[in-house]
This record gives C-alpha cells, structure tokens and sequence, in this order.
C-alpha cells in the first residue's frame, strides 16, 4: 500500500499544503480515460492545461500530496513564458518572480565576462526570470483547477504499465491499496527517475560526467541586482565553479561542485554547508552575513536522452525523456517546448483528427531537440567540470588569459536555453514560398514577438489553435480562404485568422491587427500585401507564402496534421 | 586569406624565438610550463585566426613524440 509523506514539508519561506489523496472507494469502480499524464510536475501540468485547452480531459497521477521539495528550477527562459503565457500562468509568474538578462563570471576577484542576453521593446518577457519551482507548481494547478478537465489525483502512485494496440492498462497504489485504470494514452511526465522509463526498461543515450554540484537554497540579505554570478577556481574550492543565482523573498541559490572524491553525505552534512557558504560569502565581501538554510541537494551533470519518445501508447516527456546539465537552464525549460510539442498532437490524434503517426513528429523534433542541447551542454560542461587532464588544461588556461585577454571571455558563456528550430520537420510544408523570404521565422522557427501597443503584443493574440498570419490589403478574406478555414473547423481541428495591416476589421479573419507602424510586416519580412504564415498550434511556423491561395494553405494543413484530403474535401 | 603567403621565420627570427620560449619555460617553472605553453598556443592560434592551420599544427607538433 502506497503511503505517501503526509506531513508538510519544512521551509522557510513557502507555505505547503498537503492535499487529499484521491481515493478509489469514493469514485467509478471503471476507470476508463482517453489521457493518463504521469507526474505533476511543471512538465506534466502544462501537458494537462494544453490539452484542456484543445479540449481534452486527463487524469493526472501524482504520488506525493504536496508540490515539489525545494526551489529546484528556479530559472524560466522568455520561451517557457510564452508557453506559460498561453496556459494562463505568465502574470503570476511575472508579478512574483525576478527578472533578468546579466551573467557574470569571476575569476581571482576579476570580473573576467558579462553576458548581455538580448532584450528589446519587442519582448513582453525578459530574457529569464527566477520564482521558486514550488509557486510555479502551485499557479499552474490553479490553472488546472479552473479548466474542470483535470482531474489531478494525489497519493495516486503508477506501480506498474502494460500495453497493447488499443491502449495502456495502469495499475495505480493508494493509500487504501491498488486499482486499475485504463487508458488510451499516457503521457510519462514522472522526471529524472522516471519509474515508467525503468519498468518498459529503456536506455538512456548520452554522456554522463564526473562533476556533482551541491545546490544549497539559503535566505540572506545580499545588496546585489538579480544576475547570475559564476565563480571558478575560487580560493576555498579550487579547480572548481560556485555559481549564485537571486530567487525571490531573499533566497538565494549557492551552487558549488564537491571536490573530488567527497560523497553527497560528506558533501551536505551541516558542518561542510556551513564553512562553505561561510566561504562563499566571505569571497564575495559579505563574510560574517546571518543566513539560514532552506534546502539542499546534490546533482550530477548528465546530458542523455532516450533515443525515441514514442513507445506504443506511451509518451515521454520532460526529464523523463531526457536528463540535461542545468548549465543553461535545460531542465525545466527544455521540458514546456516538450510538453508544448506533444499536447497539440495528442489532442489531435485522441479526437481522431489526426493518424498517431503524428505523434512521431513530435519524436523527431524534439528528440533532435535534446541532441542538440546534448552537443551544446557538452560544451559548457567540458569548462564547469573538465573531464580529462588535457581539458582541465585547456580551461585553467583561459581562466588565466582571461584576466588580460578579452577574446577568451566568451568561453565563459555556456549557451542557454533557447526555443529550437524544427528545420527539418515532416510538418513543415514542401510547396510553400518558405526559401523566398529575406526575413522572419522559417520554417520549423517559434515566432518572433512584436510590440503592438502598450502592453499589447503579437503573440497575446495567438491561442490554442493553428493560426494563420493574414498580410492582406483586402477588406474581406476571400471565400476561398474562408471554405479552409471553415472545413477544418468542420472536422475539429481549431483554425484562427488573424488579419495584419488593415486599420479597418478585415471580414471573415477572427481578428484584424493594424500594425500602423509596420512592425509585424518588417520582422515577418512581408514585403507585399497577400503574403501570410501559418503556425502550429505550438506557435511554430510550419508554412509561409509570399502569396497565399486556398490550394496551398490546405496543402500545408493536411502536411502539418498529417492527414490526407478525402473526397468530400474543400474542393468539393 | 591565402596560404601561399608565407610568413616563415628567418633563421636569426627563429634562433630569437627558440632562446625566448627555452628561458620563458624555465621562468614559468615546474609544474606551471605546461600552463604557460597552453596560454601561449590560445594567443598564437587567435593571431593566426585559421582553425585549420592550427589543427595541422597540432597534428605536426603530436608526431614523433
């Protein structure tokens, strides 16, 4: 029998509340469900809200009763507020968590690097903001609450999996012992130690390194502006790198590598905590600072991913997919576009719009996805934590250039997170104008934001469905376009015209956008009225034309959903 | 940028370099002339600015060791 911790969990600074188990003598002895989603964490959540928002009704197990232990990611990225944005999140978020754009990295005292990340009037989100995973969790189950599609089961543990063509039989512990439940689909979003990826017995690809970091959340007054601070080779851990991020209510995240051959227990015992972040504070001319300790923890730096996120009727997503250095802040964020990339297709394909072959896409594309963070946090990862003698070298070398030659200084820059091109996306359209424009997101890109007003911007206008960008002249779409739009919306499959560049409402577009100023048309690289995108559900582009005519928007529907025409299409 | 363009040292330029690095490597020390040698390839290889030229160096610099 499944007896989950049912005693709040201490902090200093966030208040838990232990929910009720979901318990099944008080429900349907039948338990039949179009969507299971395992896990509620942030990964699982947003996977939940989307597919409400197409519709889609899912049960969410989650074994613990309460949100998550400890800040863990603290870091969102612009693209993960946009995603969270369109799940009714991105306020809260933004009206308690702490913006950011500078990183800095310290070498003997020196301040050796600034990164700048980019930020201009064109982005309602800064480039990161740090909030405590804990109050993202708990926004984002408000958000469920209020979808009544979600039906969110705590103390609900998955013991075991089996599946056949039709479906996934799911064996679930309680706090009054087990049940069963059937499923169509169910989405693995149970993170780093996924029990679904141990019991279907999948391997991970990738790398693991020698590195582990002690993360070490601590309430302290610092004087000092939300930005990152790195610190490699400081004197009281030398050979290894301290970084600090700023979280909210005077948190703050000390993160340091062990040194070697020390153990976790070695590493979190109050004693060692204590004398190092001592040591740390006394670095940064804060020594003899009160601070109190919140929580700890030990990771390790890995960079694996399974090679393929589809297994039959199970789904993977977020850490349970992959494992990423939180280097660049790769976890979570990597996560939402996952979570994103799935949920679109899942409803699709769970309504019957679509073929499951579909879900494959969301395989390739985000598969290719992780590899691509994989190369890229390798990267960082050699410098944080050199694997070898010749690369340990390499990086005391530029650590001791640096302080007088500035062209080593972007070495200290590990990439972040950034929202990734499906370039080479089975839905991008073939027969569309995509290699003719000059400018704007291509084909597979997200969206480029664009400040419309005050507190107004593009992609507050962009929802759930595939949306196609209209740059027309004209007063009226044409019939033509009209019958596409209204067959899809016919079969289920949500279609939204918004019109760009008219000052007068454009008939039959959902809605008219100005763009007085022409901002949309230039970073769109529209050049001539009649040119449109269209973007995915996920926002992604997925065909653009520098003129659109009916034929070709439907070409690139039927690509983008996989489906074929049938005879009783438009054209009928 | 072509590479038939040689810029070889003469050999006063290179009897010059060679007691440079021979005295810059025992002021380094023990311990550090691996550092200092490491430093020293970075600043060359950004002068030369040709990754490609680089790798051929350190592939003729890895022979006959």
């Amino acid at each position: 029998m499944h007896q989950p911790h049912d005693q709040v969990r201490p902090s200093i600074y966030y208040r838990y509340q232990v929910f009720d188990a979901w318990l099944p003598s008080r429900h349907s002895k039948t338990q039949k469900h179009q969507v299971v989603i395992a896990g509620a964490g942030p990964i699982g959540l947003v996977a939940a809200l989307e597919l409400a928002r197409h519709g889609v009704a899912s049960v969410v197990l989650e074994s613990e009763r309460q949100v998550s232990e400890g800040s863990r990611a603290i870091v969102f990225t612009r693209r993960s507020m946009e995603i969270l944005q369109q799940v009714g999140v991105a306020d809260r978020i933004t009206q308690n968590g702490l913006p950011w754009r500078f990183g800095n990295s310290f070498y003997r005292g020196q301040r050796v690097f600034r990164m700048e990340a980019p930020f201009d009037d064109n982005d309602r989100f800064f480039p990161m903001i740090n909030l405590q995973q804990q109050y993202l969790e708990e926004y984002l189950l408000d958000a469920c609450r209020a979808t009544g599609l979600i039906d969110l089961r705590w103390g609900n543990k998955l013991a075991s999996v089996s599946q056949d063509a039709t479906g996934a039989r799911l064996e679930i512990d309680t706090p009054e012992g087990p049940y069963t439940l059937q499923a169509d689909w169910l989405v693995a979003a149970d993170g780093a130690r996924s029990g679904i990826r141990s019991a279907m017995d999948l391997k991970l690809e990738g790398n693991s390194y020698e590195g582990r970091f002690v993360i070490a959340d601590i309430r302290v007054d610092l004087p000092l502006p939300t930005e990152r601070l790195a610190f490699f080779d400081p004197d009281w851990n030398r050979g290894n790198t301290v970084l600090m991020h700023r979280e909210p209510r005077s948190i703050w995240r000390v993160d340091y590598q062990l040194p070697e051959g020390e153990t976790p227990e070695q590493a979190l015992a109050p004693e060692s905590l204590r004398q190092r972040i001592d040591a740390q504070l006394a670095m940064i001319g804060h020594a003899g600072t009160p601070w109190e300790m919140d929580w700890c923890s030990v990771y390790s730096a890995r960079a694996l991913t399974l090679p393929d996120y589809v297994h039959g009727r199970v789904l993977f997503t977020g850490d349970a997919a992959h494992l990423l250095p939180i280097f660049g802040v790769r976890g979570a964020n990597t996560g939402f576009q996952d979570a994103q990339g799935l949920a679109w297709r899942l409803a699709l394909v769970a309504q019957g719009l679509a073929p499951a072959a579909l879900l494959e896409s969301y395989s390739t594309e985000r598969v290719g996805a992780a590899r691509e963070i994989i190369d890229e946090a390798g990267k960082s990862t050699r410098f944080m934590t050199p694997p070898t003698q010749g690369f340990r070298l390499l990086r005391d070398a530029v650590l001791s250039l640096s302080l007088t030659q500035p062209f080593v200084g972007p070495l200290y820059h590990w990439r972040t997170s950034r929202p990734h091109e499906y370039r080479a996306s089975p839905l991008n359209c073939a027969g569309d104008d995509n290699a003719l424009f000059a400018a704007g997101p291509g084909h597979g890109a997200p969206p480029a934001n664009v400040q419309l007003g005050p507190d107004d911007y593009l992609l507050d206008h962009i929802d759930h469905a595939f949306t196609l960008l209209y740059f027309s002249a004209e007063k009226a779409v044409s019939e033509a376009l009209l019958a596409v739009a209204h067959a899809a919306r016919q079969q289920g499959v949500p279609f939204s015209i918004l019109a760009i560049g008219s000052s007068e409402t454009v008939h039959g577009a959902d809605q008219t956008l100005a763009d007085t100023g022409s901002a949309v048309r230039l970073r769109y690289g529209v050049r001539a009225a009649g040119a449109a995108y269209l973007l995915r559900p996920d926002q992604h582009v997925c065909a653009r034309w520098m003129t659109l005519d009916a034929e070709r928007l439907q070409a690139a529907l039927q690509t983008a959903t996989m489906t074929t025409p049938t005879p009783s299409g438009v054209h009928a | 940028m072509t590479h038939a363009i040689s810029n070889a040292l003469d050999v006063a330029g290179l009897e010059n370099v060679y007691d440079a690095l021979a005295t810059a490597i025992d002021r380094a020390g023990e311990g550090k002339s691996e550092l200092f040698l490491v430093k020293l390839a970075l600043l060359n290889a950004h002068a030369l600015g040709d990754p490609q030229q680089m790798r051929a160096h350190i592939d003729a610099a890895l022979q006959d060791l």
